[in-house]
């Protein structure tokens, strides 16, 4: 465990004084930083840099597993220095993502980036005159190749984004994935809407499919800043919600994983398999993906012992029929022989993409922020990760099953040990005072993958910085990477088992 | 054989055989009602961060609402929501609900362009573009052809192409970034088409009404032929606003 006064290490939703997160110099910074990502326990959860004054400063939060902390780094670039800096993503390739983010921002050039290009063509970036029509992708010159581009708008009922493939025949050499489209300027509204109300409802529409975890993820947050305890049931509460989304999701993605094998069976029965889990969201709050349910210290909906006897009988016989329809599925050798060995991305690669979430479980990376940084409801009720090994579309398809039987078996054990009473929930509470110069960052492990939202706060306890990251902005890469040597017919199964966010990744 | 009878045996019968009277249950939230009764009406307008909510005489619209029912939980000798969630209109303003008012929300068959229902009413291929939607209007849009609500009963399908579609149903307050693209598919789309907006991002704006990363400029060249509420709308409020548009008995 690495120990310096050059860092400084918190917990999860633990809010420290801003002075208190050292700043060195980026010599220093880069030293450290290549020293503690040595260690296979620990990832860089976010790195970023807001306006200080004239200067620009930079915060890197990386999480340390093993530990169950967050290591927080800081440098600062003068408003005279050159707007230039030694790259990192050099040495660990996967930063890349936020040296580019850095880049597109704030027009700071990382020396020796191997792919400094922009990430979402944000409506504040540094160079107003780059255009999302002109993105810089990576071309081959031959005569033998072809290149395909698909999008931004595709064929399904889905997000924009533009794929574009380079092709020798059927098979894909590469993919580059360019996005922007979905570009909603949130975390600026962040700011620019003052009351916590709004801000609760502008972390719901952050990602429609992760409801739950990014609004829930948004309100751990404003609380930890306030200092203000929340209930354990509420806690609870979010975290069934949390589950119940994963479950959801997951059983939807099998579907559609489904339809694209032409395995109609499975694609009708798990499609409307997520009919009564989403039912029973709405039946609980009124909304079948959970908008309305998170909200800042307490809910307008807390859990009963009726819903409780509900959801246990929904569980039932949704575990019933989706693993009567799964045994049949995961045998079928149709269905083996078009997703096994297809799009696979190794333990390696993904260690040097810095996955997250299903997508580093897939490559049997141990990765999961309700086992290594538990919030409370975790702590109390411990979850136990699966993973699979592979790396291939049969993986990710198979990973989805296994994690859908663990959340159902989470939430019987939450629910056949807690006992819930509204009583014991307060309604929410807008009107709270943020304390004044405070860091912190929250983590929590949505389905798709850790979800990290920090935010700072100014001497009157206003905030001057919100950042939200969304798995996908790690996960991208590894899709681009799933479709080296694969067959280009093979692209939809690839993307589908992953499903990636757009416009949690556009912002 | 036999495991595929079996499951399709204990899946039952799934689909919803009348979509126009299905009873959704509260805490689901519908069709608004305002009372007559008297509120601090500041208090009122300011509890809504997305401005649905005006006075004199006291309305909400729904073309802004995002059903969170936090004006309900306020006060709730005011403002009830329904279950009711037939709830998208071909006019803008029929999607705006006044004090007093019960009745369901109206569509205007007046203003409907004959082609519509001539050359739609048993067949509609739609073309969706999201434009900064959040996936969540996607989603809905996806569960209208499942199983259980199954569209495509109608004739009612989504395509892959604006050229093989008959009109685009848009999610999404409209972002900068796709609005070149928005237009190439809404020109690419051969004559009669109609134009849909899904959802209180398309409608306006939504949470996103005020960010400086959204151009809507494009919807004051486009004729607007269905508004489908909802932060997302029900898959019961999408297929009965397409139903309703397209065809004049069901």
């Amino acid at each position: 465990m690495i120990k310096s006064e050059k860092i400084i290490r918190i917990k999860n939703q633990e809010p420290i004084e801003l002075k208190k997160i050292p700043v060195t110099d980026y010599e220093s910074f880069t030293g450290m930083v290549l020293e503690i990502l040595k260690d296979e326990n620990t990832h860089c959860v976010s790195y970023y840099a807001y306006p200080d004054s004239n200067d620009l400063k930079f915060i890197m939060a990386i999480a340390d597993d093993a530990n169950h902390d967050i290591i927080v780094l800081s440098h600062i670039l003068k408003s005279l220095d050159k707007k230039k800096l030694a790259s990192l993503s050099e040495k660990v390739f996967a930063l890349h993502i936020f040296e580019r983010e850095i880049y597109e921002n704030f027009g700071v050039e990382f020396i020796n980036h191997p792919w400094l290009k922009p990430v979402r063509y944000a409506h504040n970036r540094a160079n107003i005159n780059s255009q999302i029509n002109d993105y810089p992708f990576y071309s081959i010159k031959s005569e033998e190749l072809h290149e395909v581009g698909v999008g931004p708008i595709h064929a399904g009922i889905i997000e924009p984004g533009h794929f574009r493939f380079i092709c020798n025949g059927e098979n894909v050499l590469h993919l580059e994935i360019q996005l922007g489209w979905q570009h909603r300027g949130i975390e600026s509204l962040f700011l620019e809407k003052k009351h916590n109300f709004q801000r609760n409802l502008l972390a719901e529409n952050i990602a429609g499919d992760t409801v739950i975890g990014h609004t829930s993820t948004f309100v751990q947050t404003i609380e930890a800043l306030s200092e203000k305890k929340v209930p354990e049931q509420i806690q609870i509460e979010r975290a069934i919600a949390l589950e119940l989304e994963r479950i959801a999701i997951h059983t939807g993605d099998i579907a559609a994983l489904c339809v694209d094998a032409a395995y109609q069976l499975g694609a009708n029965v798990f499609g409307i398999l997520r009919t009564p889990i989403i039912n029973f969201t709405q039946h609980w709050c009124g909304n079948r993906l959970g908008k309305g349910l998170v909200r800042i210290l307490g809910t307008h909906f807390p859990f009963t012992e009726d819903l409780k006897q509900e959801l246990l009988k929904i569980l039932n016989d949704f575990e019933f029929r989706f693993e009567e329809m799964a045994y049949s599925t995961y045998r079928l050798p149709s269905i083996q022989n078009r997703f096994e060995f297809v799009g696979i991305v190794n333990k390696q690669q993904a260690h040097l993409i810095g996955t997250v979430g299903l997508s580093a479980r897939m490559s049997n990376i141990y990765r999961d922020i309700r086992v290594s940084h538990p919030s409370n409801a975790y702590q109390k009720f411990p979850y136990e990760t699966v993973t699979v090994e592979k790396g291939d579309v049969y993986a990710r398809f198979l990973l989805k099953k296994k994690e859908i039987r663990k959340s159902i078996d989470w939430i019987r054990n939450v629910l056949s040990k807690y006992k819930f009473d509204s009583a014991q929930t307060e309604k929410p509470n807008y009107q709270l005072l943020l304390k004044p110069n405070q860091f912190v960052i929250s983590l929590t492990e949505g389905w798709r993958g850790e979800i990290c939202h920090s935010a700072i706060t100014n001497d009157n306890g206003e905030l001057i910085n919100y950042k939200v990251k969304d798995p996908s902005m790690h996960n991208w890469k590894a899709l681009e990477l799933s479709m080296r040597n694969t067959e280009i017919s093979d692209f939809p199964i690839n993307n589908k088992s992953y499903n990636l966010s757009y416009c949690g990744n556009d912002l | 054989m036999l495991n595929t009878t079996k499951i399709i045996y204990h899946n039952g019968k799934q689909y919803i055989s009348d979509l126009k009277n299905v009873s959704l249950e509260a805490p689901f939230r519908g069709r608004p009602e305002i009372s007559t009764a008297k509120v601090d009406l500041q208090k009122l307008v300011d509890v809504c961060p997305f401005g649905a909510i005006s006075t004199n005489p006291v309305s909400i619209d729904m073309g802004k609402c995002s059903f969170c029912g936090e004006c309900a939980f306020a006060f709730p000798e005011k403002i009830k929501f329904t279950q009711d969630y037939k709830i998208a209109s071909n006019r803008r303003e029929n999607l705006v609900v006044k004090e007093g008012e019960t009745a369901p929300i109206s569509f205007d068959v007046n203003i409907i362009r004959p082609a519509i229902r001539q050359t739609f009413s048993k067949s509609l291929k739609l073309r969706q573009v999201s434009a900064g939607g959040d996936n969540s209007c996607e989603l809905e849009l996806g569960a209208c052809s499942n199983a259980n609500f199954d569209m495509g009963r109608f004739g009612i399908e989504f395509t892959a192409s604006p050229r093989h579609s008959d009109g685009i149903v848009l999610t999404g307050p409209i972002t900068k970034n796709m609005t070149e693209a928005l237009k190439i598919a809404w020109d690419g789309i051969p004559e009669p088409k109609i134009f849909v907006l899904c959802g209180i991002d398309a409608i306006s704006g939504g949470i996103f009404a005020n960010s400086n990363a959204i151009d809507r400029s494009l919807l004051n060249n486009i004729d607007v032929d269905l508004y489908i509420p909802g932060n997302p709308p029900h898959p019961l409020t999408i297929i009965n606003g397409i139903l309703d548009l397209t065809r004049q008995k069901i």
